[in-house]
């Protein structure tokens, strides 16, 4: 079914009856050209796009739990285009601009809300480096503005802008990123590959793999084996595990990441904040809710949920950037396992064995990235080659010295 | 969490600074092959499950420890001076 306001209309009349499930349920089949371990965000947009893209349709997704029940539904649901380096940048401008044509394509509203995200600045020094950042996002055809003190207390007059330790200089606006629904995006893909023809496949998990000479054959699952002729991996924060049953050792540690939102508030964030020197983060969602997050908890986590440190951490840097919120009461919070790659840089790369693929290392990037890693990995695995806008994501590079460390923190896993 | 430190008993995880893998305290000889540096430097085991980790007691006794903790329980199963550990691997 084609959504519109027709039928919106239409079914208003007449009981809401005339909706249908949006995917099926199928039984997998013994064997299919391509097999995607886990559908979260990454793994059905890869599913849709290889579909959509390449025509390659005989494709499963096998997850072990249900759709979107990872990362995708536990994020904060910022979307931005705001990196520096190369390998980096046009990758981000490419998924952004998926983005900004997703709801279209897929015929799905993913509720993109460009509502703008500043990054904000504590000292010249601090200065220096946005307008450094943002000349190289402009560079790359992406916006972003430079704003003084008067501008930020015009935007954001809301803030605490004469902190001892952190006086507000300024911030960089980055106009086109925003937030999305989370879930949303999550369902669009699914639905879009499901009526291309992919089966998704839930409670399905791959318990090893078939590989003969070199080449995959299909996996071991827990509803029985699975042929495939290729196989793309986009586990995120269980890459690690994945990999090892392949045989692979990957530079990836899981990380927890804990997130948290406050009851229904009326409008008053109107944008996303970043206050990096703070480690917070915060927008308000549709519904109202203060949506924010922090660090990570810095150790090696599957969890799903972190502790209390780090709660006490997030509230106290959000207190001290707008004491408001410390009149809202904090509703929920959840914990994310994160794939925290070497460098903080994804992997979207080939391996040493013949149809196998993997799309890992998101660190806690991975919600902004689902369109263009979709694209890019359908792309790679389809053909063969590299998408023009994800090449520089390779295994190798740890190995080469090819890193591309975004923040500069050098061979650590949990400080990107 | 909470850590039981050899030196200074039960104390909050507060007071320690998180490394990483253990195995990071084996580096590897300087005349060791570019992969020996490469997987030292690189690669993780990253279980799900007991891990063996490098904790340091900073506002403590400043002791590097060598803890296994379970990452899916977040229970720790042991704690050694890094010292003692490291001794006891060679």
């Amino acid at each position: 079914m084609r959504y519109s306001a027709l039928q919106v209309f239409l079914n208003g009349l007449t009981g809401n009856k005339g909706w249908k499930p949006v995917w099926r349920n199928p039984d997998p089949k013994p064997y299919y050209d391509v097999i995607i371990i886990g559908g979260g965000g990454h793994g059905l947009s890869t599913a849709y796009y290889l579909a959509k893209n390449h025509g390659i349709t005989n494709v499963a997704v096998l997850e072990r739990g249900y759709l979107g029940g990872g990362n995708v539904g536990r994020n904060t649901t910022i979307v931005r285009a705001n990196y520096m380096l190369e390998g980096n940048s046009q990758f981000y401008s490419h998924s952004l601009k998926l983005w900004e044509g997703l709801e279209a394509d897929l015929n799905y509203n993913t509720m993109l809300s460009q509502r703008g995200q500043v990054m904000l600045g504590h000292s010249d020094g601090q200065m220096d480096a946005l307008a450094r950042r943002g000349n190289m996002m402009r560079m790359q055809g992406d916006d972003a503005v430079l704003w003084g003190k008067d501008e930020v207390r015009k935007h954001l007059y809301y803030l605490n802008h004469d902190s001892a330790r952190f006086p507000i200089y300024g911030g960089l606006m980055h106009w086109r990123g925003g937030t999305a629904r989370h879930d949303a995006v999550a369902w669009g893909y699914a639905r879009g590959a499901d009526q291309r023809g992919v089966d998704l496949i839930q409670n399905c998990e791959v318990k090893g793999f078939r590989i003969e000479n070199g080449k995959v054959l299909g996996v071991d699952t827990s509803r029985g084996f699975i042929g495939a002729g290729k196989v793309g991996m986009t586990v995120a924060g269980r890459s690690s595990q994945v990999g090892q049953m392949a045989g692979l050792r990957l530079p990836i540690e899981s990380h927890v990441l804990q997130a948290f939102v406050t009851e229904g508030l009326k409008p008053i964030i109107p944008h996303v904040v970043s206050f990096g020197m703070g480690h917070f983060y915060i927008s308000q969602s549709d519904k109202g809710g203060l949506v924010f997050g922090g660090d990570l908890d810095m150790y090696n986590s599957y969890a799903q949920r972190g502790n209390l440190p780090m709660v006490e951490h997030v509230a106290e840097a959000g207190m001290a950037l707008m004491p408001m919120i410390g009149k809202a009461k904090m509703l929920r919070s959840w914990g994310g396992i994160m794939d925290m790659s070497m460098d903080g840089t994804p992997i979207i790369d080939k391996t040493v064995i013949d149809g196998f693929f993997i799309n890992c290392g998101w660190c806690y990037g991975g919600f902004k990235a689902v369109p263009g890693s979709g694209d890019a990995f359908s792309h790679l695995i389809a053909t063969g080659n590299y998408h023009k806008a994800a090449d520089k994501f390779l295994l190798k590079r740890f190995e080469t010295g090819h890193v591309i460390d975004e923040t500069g923190n050098g061979a650590t896993p949990n400080l990107h | 969490m909470r850590i039981i430190c050899p030196l200074c008993g039960d104390r909050d995880s507060r007071e320690f600074h998180y490394r990483g893998a253990a195995k990071l305290i084996n580096r590897p000889d300087g005349d060791a092959s570019d992969q020996a540096f490469f997987d030292y430097v690189y690669l993780r085991d990253n279980p799900a499950g007991p891990n063996r980790e490098l904790w340091f007691h900073e506002t403590g006794c400043r002791s590097w420890l060598v803890a296994e903790r379970n990452t899916v329980t977040h229970e720790f199963l042991s704690v050694d001076l890094a010292e003692t550990a490291k001794r006891g691997a060679k």
